[in-house]
């Protein structure tokens, strides 16, 4: 696994900058591949950082110059809206310049390689690639071929870091705000307990991969709602605390229900009897929202697949968080281009500042 | 903003040493009583007046003068908190992070700010400061209330209000706070 490997070097790098035994802050690292780079530290630092963005997207003019100079590539080898619209809202609102490459209208038809491809506009002289694409581990292979940072924006089956990132920093919002408190106030502890319901399409979802370990990082007690051929192979080593069949019976004790799209282009419906009684069993309509925990929320990465996992209706409901996960999806994406461009390479702000609060205990002051 | 210059001049994190106590929880609590007098009697009053302190060394600072000037004068200050990370001329030079969200409750355009802060020292964070006050509404006027400057500004950059002028060598370090203020050093781990 390339991304374990990158893992462990990221690890060591981070040691050896600071003198704390914390885990390494996204500052002290290059690249976004995976959540599990982060730990529960990485994804509260990088939560703590969203909520200054989430502030700066609500001004009257919500830019700020913090990467003035800095060039963001966008290279997007599988389709998407949201997330490329997002990374590149993001970039902008820091001043960066963006470079937006589209692989439908790129020298990749001609039959150039995706590594001739990469190392060509790297040539250009640009600090960020964020990648999509449709095989796992090309975020990583990039990586290693150039000497930039490198975001993952979704590969394949594996991950999808930024998603997870914006689902906790809205989960977390919406609890915070339900407390009357600040969401730096409540650090990460709403997460310790939370009930969270991943259902549908999981054997297919990078999304999943990322948000189990995420919610998992946090103390949150996952369950995967899918029927059995939709479940991923070695489903038992997934950290989750309990995979189920039956939707109805989750959803009286689900605090947080996570909806999956059915991913028809990676050939979900071949698992399937018919997509009607997939709909039937696993789709959350008004009746079964009604069932859910008190409070609970709903939530959906998009796109949306209306009337097959998510009912019409169900996307108005009180409980439904959804764009929100859109706007907070800017900020989380500001947070993470600001604290890998905006960082020198192997000083980490969080070691600094925990390796102080030590010099202050120690010195007695 | 001192607290942030020590942590982040030392990115291992160093002990800080005190040595000297400059001015007592009396002496610091007298300074800002002082300010707020002369505040009120340059802008002839308060209206229009917004405290915003930095974070974090002059939050706490910012609190209280507000506090200060509605004794005074008898009428409603609001204060707010600005953090200036996204706009220091530092980034990618050493580790910036915000330490806190930024909260201005009102629109700042035609109205006199009074920025506050624990320690002036470069100039940069009241520089980076001015940058990010500028995007939330033309001020009338922005004036700098300081309760310690320590000198060695690298831009042309000076305070209208002072609680000491406190000469210092560079490689010092001052440490404000509502209980007083403490000269020392930052000794390497």
């Amino acid at each position: 696994m390339t991304s374990d490997q990158e893992a462990v070097a990221g690890k060591r790098r981070g040691e050896s900058g600071t003198d704390t035994n914390s885990a390494p802050s996204v500052g002290a690292r290059r690249h976004l591949l995976s959540v599990s780079d982060l730990g529960a530290e990485g994804i509260e630092e990088v939560l703590r950082v969203a909520d200054a963005f989430v502030e700066v997207s609500k001004r009257d003019i919500p830019k700020v110059p913090a990467l003035r100079g800095k060039t963001v590539v966008t290279l997007f080898v599988e389709e998407s809206t949201r997330t490329k619209l997002s990374f590149e809202t993001a970039a902008k609102r820091l001043s960066a310049d963006v470079l937006s490459f589209n692989a439908s209208s790129s020298s990749l038809k001609k039959g150039e390689s995706l590594r001739d491809t990469v190392e060509t506009v790297a040539a250009m002289g640009v600090d960020a690639f964020v990648v999509r694409h449709s095989a796992a581990g090309a975020p990583a292979a990039v990586a290693r071929w150039v000497d930039t940072c490198v975001l993952n924006a979704g590969d394949g089956w594996h991950e999808h870091p930024t998603q997870a990132l914006l689902d906790c920093c809205t989960i977390r919002q919406v609890l915070a705000e339900r407390d009357g408190r600040a969401p730096a106030e409540t650090g990460v502890e709403c997460f310790k307990g939370l009930r969270v319901a991943i259902v549908g399409d999981v054997r297919h979802s990078r999304v999943a991969r990322s948000s189990v370990l995420a919610f998992g990082a946090l103390g949150a007690r996952v369950t995967l709602v899918a029927p059995g051929t939709l479940l991923p192979p070695a489903v038992e080593a997934w950290p989750v605390a309990g995979v189920s069949h039956d939707l109805d019976e989750v959803l009286p004790q689900t605090d947080v229900c996570y909806l999956l799209r059915l991913q028809g282009e990676r050939g979900a419906g071949r698992f399937l009897p018919s997509v009607r009684e997939y709909a039937a069993a696993y789709g959350l309509n008004a009746r079964r929202a009604a069932t859910l925990a008190d409070g609970a929320l709903v939530m959906h990465p998009g796109p949306m697949n209306r009337g097959v996992e998510i009912a019409d209706e169900v996307p108005d409901l009180p409980g439904s968080v959804i764009l929100r996960q859109v706007a907070n999806g800017v900020a989380v994406r500001m947070a993470v281009l600001f604290m890998l461009l905006g960082t020198p390479q192997g000083k980490s702000p969080a070691g600094a500042v925990a390796g102080l609060e030590d010099a202050w205990e120690t010195s007695g002051a | 903003m001192a607290e942030r210059e020590r942590r982040l001049t030392t990115p291992r994190g160093g002990v800080f040493v005190p040595r000297v106590q400059v001015l007592s929880a009396e002496d610091v609590s007298r300074a800002i009583t002082r300010i707020a007098h002369e505040i009120v009697e340059r802008n002839h009053g308060l209206s229009d007046v917004v405290v915003i302190g930095l974070q974090t060394g002059g939050v706490s600072l910012a609190r209280r003068l507000a506090q200060v000037l509605e004794e005074i004068e008898g009428t409603a200050v609001s204060a707010g908190t600005l953090d200036v990370a996204f706009y220091r001329d530092d980034i990618g030079i050493r580790p910036v992070l915000p330490e806190a969200v930024t909260d201005i409750p009102e629109d700042l355009a035609g109205r006199l700010v009074v920025l506050v802060d624990d320690v002036l020292f470069t100039g940069r964070t009241v520089r980076a400061a001015l940058n990010a006050l500028a995007d939330y509404g033309r001020a009338r006027a922005v004036q700098l209330a300081v309760m310690v400057d320590r000198g060695h500004r690298e831009i042309p950059i000076r305070p209208d209000y002072v609680g000491k002028n406190m000469p210092t060598r560079i490689d010092e370090q001052v440490d404000v706070s509502l209980d007083g203020v403490v000269l020392g050093d930052v000794l390497a781990r």
